[in-house]
């Protein structure tokens, strides 16, 4: 057991050394062969352009980033309304599930250009773009979470005629904590997608261009080494948001669920 | 200190009645044949037999769980019939722990006084004093899984008890166990009965637990699930090991062994 479990220690460097194999690669053949930055810019040449575009970059990111952050927090708040709306009764979970698939399964660019037309100011449309890819995943963990309750328990709570009001607070709620952790992990990359692919559909330049705009413009002017550099900016909040959410699960489960309760504790 | 340890048993009031109750679950399963079965004040009766004879149904139906689907239950000769159940006077111990892991042992202690709303810090005091009982005072302030299976029973016993129920119904409790803990908590059990003047009813499948522990034995068959035998276990507690190994411990085991076997014959024969 112990010789087939990585330490503590090669749990983070191993992926740094790929990291640092994968960039020096990456450098030396761009080098090598004399790649044309407008092809393929060379890693130094990213960070460059990063360093020398900052400002531009780095108000793009704040508009994604808020745009996400804002439907991340919308797609929490509306989903997990319905889904306490959802556990009321079968009726209402039976009529409206089928319409949350639906929302699931439909393409965002389809819908986009509908919401885009629909909501006038754009950064709202932009959200509720962002909203509509993100709250599925809250939804359906959930309601799933709210439903699976320990038998024995809740046969307790009706001995001891609970209200329904006292079965959803002491007994659903946290029942559901680590199914709405999960759910929140996937919606939080989801949020930043939706927010980057209703931005290309948008296509809103000026003064609140996020980094969709970029990138797009980016690739207009085959400026190459400005769209990685924004690719790298995406990837980085993607990660951010996932670590964020990842720390909020651990503060709330580590104490007394499975999952976050470390190996040997 | 032999003489004072059996509490005086009232079998004139009778904590709880079952009346020709039936059970038939919706299902279409035939779960209980006409039952009639009282337990008297004070008793310590066990509901022994094997799987699917009944004995948790029967329980539940005295926990007031599930409905019969005919005859009547009568909780204190009635008194607490009418309004459905008697939620606070019982006291219910399940298979397993069944105990909330995102919550304190004080936590999951105090939940049923928290269900009934007694103040928060009359509770409190009953749930050291609950806790004190099962010997678990010092880990108040633990979470479920860092205590053993064990422990986590007692944690469910402490929490049936800080209603101070005059019916305790406990189904299978200790069946997961190992055998050292079991007859640890057998022991408990019995010791926490003699002191509170309970009235338990207690479901096993184990024939030296049932023997050892109760002062009555009904013994259930399956098929539909009916009353076999109603034995009474006339040694007073505590019996320790010396009842173990005495001979009328043997001969009752035996014959219990024999009723079942035979029940599980006549069964076999029928099917």
């Amino acid at each position: 057991m112990r010789s087939n479990t990585p330490s503590r220690w090669l749990e983070y460097a191993a992926p740094v050394l790929v990291a640092i194999v994968t960039i020096a690669l990456w450098q030396g053949l761009v080098d090598l062969y004399a790649v044309p930055s407008w092809l393929v810019p060379s890693p130094a040449r990213v960070l460059a352009t990063l360093v020398t575009d900052r400002e531009l970059l780095l108000g793009s990111l704040g508009v994604t980033l808020s745009i996400a952050l804002a439907a991340l927090g919308i797609a929490v708040a509306v989903g997990t309304f319905v889904s306490l709306l959802f556990v009321q009764s079968r009726w209402i979970e039976a009529s409206f599930f089928p319409y949350a698939i639906l929302l699931q399964v439909t393409p965002i660019v389809a819908i986009a250009p509908l919401i885009i037309i629909w909501v006038q100011d754009t950064r709202a449309a932009l959200v509720l773009c962002a909203v509509v890819v993100a709250i599925f995943p809250i939804i359906s963990n959930t309601t799933l979470g709210l439903r699976s309750v320990d038998p024995g328990l809740l046969n307790l709570f009706r001995m001891h005629r609970a209200s329904r009001l006292q079965v959803l607070l002491r007994l659903r709620v946290p029942s559901a904590l680590p199914y709405f952790f999960g759910g929140l992990r996937i919606a939080s990359g989801l949020a930043l997608i939706g927010a980057v692919v209703a931005e290309f559909v948008a296509g809103t330049g000026g003064q609140g261009a996020g980094l969709a705009y970029q990138i797009l413009m980016a690739g207009i002017q085959l400026n190459v080494p400005r769209l990685f550099a924004a690719l790298v900016l995406i990837t980085l909040a993607g990660v951010g948001l996932f670590g964020l959410t990842v720390w909020v699960s651990k503060l709330a489960l580590r104490r007394w669920h499975e999952s976050e309760i470390a190996a040997g504790t | 200190m032999t003489a004072s340890s059996l509490p005086s048993v009232d079998s004139a009031l009778s904590v709880v009645e079952a009346r020709g109750v039936t059970k038939t679950y919706p299902n279409g399963t035939h779960a209980l044949a006409p039952v009639d079965l009282a337990v008297g004040r004070g008793e310590l009766v066990t509901l022994l037999g094997p799987s699917g004879c009944g004995k948790s149904t029967l329980l539940n139906l005295f926990a007031g769980l599930i409905d019969p689907t005919e005859g009547e239950l009568r909780w204190w000769d009635g008194t607490l019939a009418a309004t459905g159940g008697a939620g606070r006077r019982l006291g219910f111990v399940f298979q397993s722990p069944t105990l909330m892991p995102w919550a304190r042992v004080s936590a999951n202690v105090r939940l049923p006084l928290d269900l009934l709303r007694v103040p928060r810090f009359e509770a409190e005091q009953r749930v050291a004093d609950a806790l004190a009982l099962v010997g678990l005072g010092r880990f108040a302030r633990h979470y479920p899984r860092e205590l053993s299976g064990g422990m986590q029973m007692r944690v469910s016993i402490a929490r049936a008890l800080v209603t101070e129920p005059d019916l305790l119904l406990m189904d299978e409790p200790f069946g997961a166990l190992d055998e050292f803990t079991r007859n640890r908590l057998d022991d408990e059990l019995v010791a926490l009965w003699s002191a509170r003047g309970l009235t338990i009813v207690f479901v096993t499948h184990s024939i030296h637990e049932a023997v050892y522990l109760s002062t009555r034995v009904v013994v259930m068959a399956a098929r539909p699930g009916r009353v076999l035998a109603d034995l009474p276990v006339e040694t007073a507690h505590p019996r320790g090991d010396p009842f173990r190994a005495s001979g009328a411990y043997g001969a009752l085991c035996a014959s219990l062994s024999e009723l079942v076997a035979a029940a599980g014959a006549q069964e076999a024969e029928r099917a």
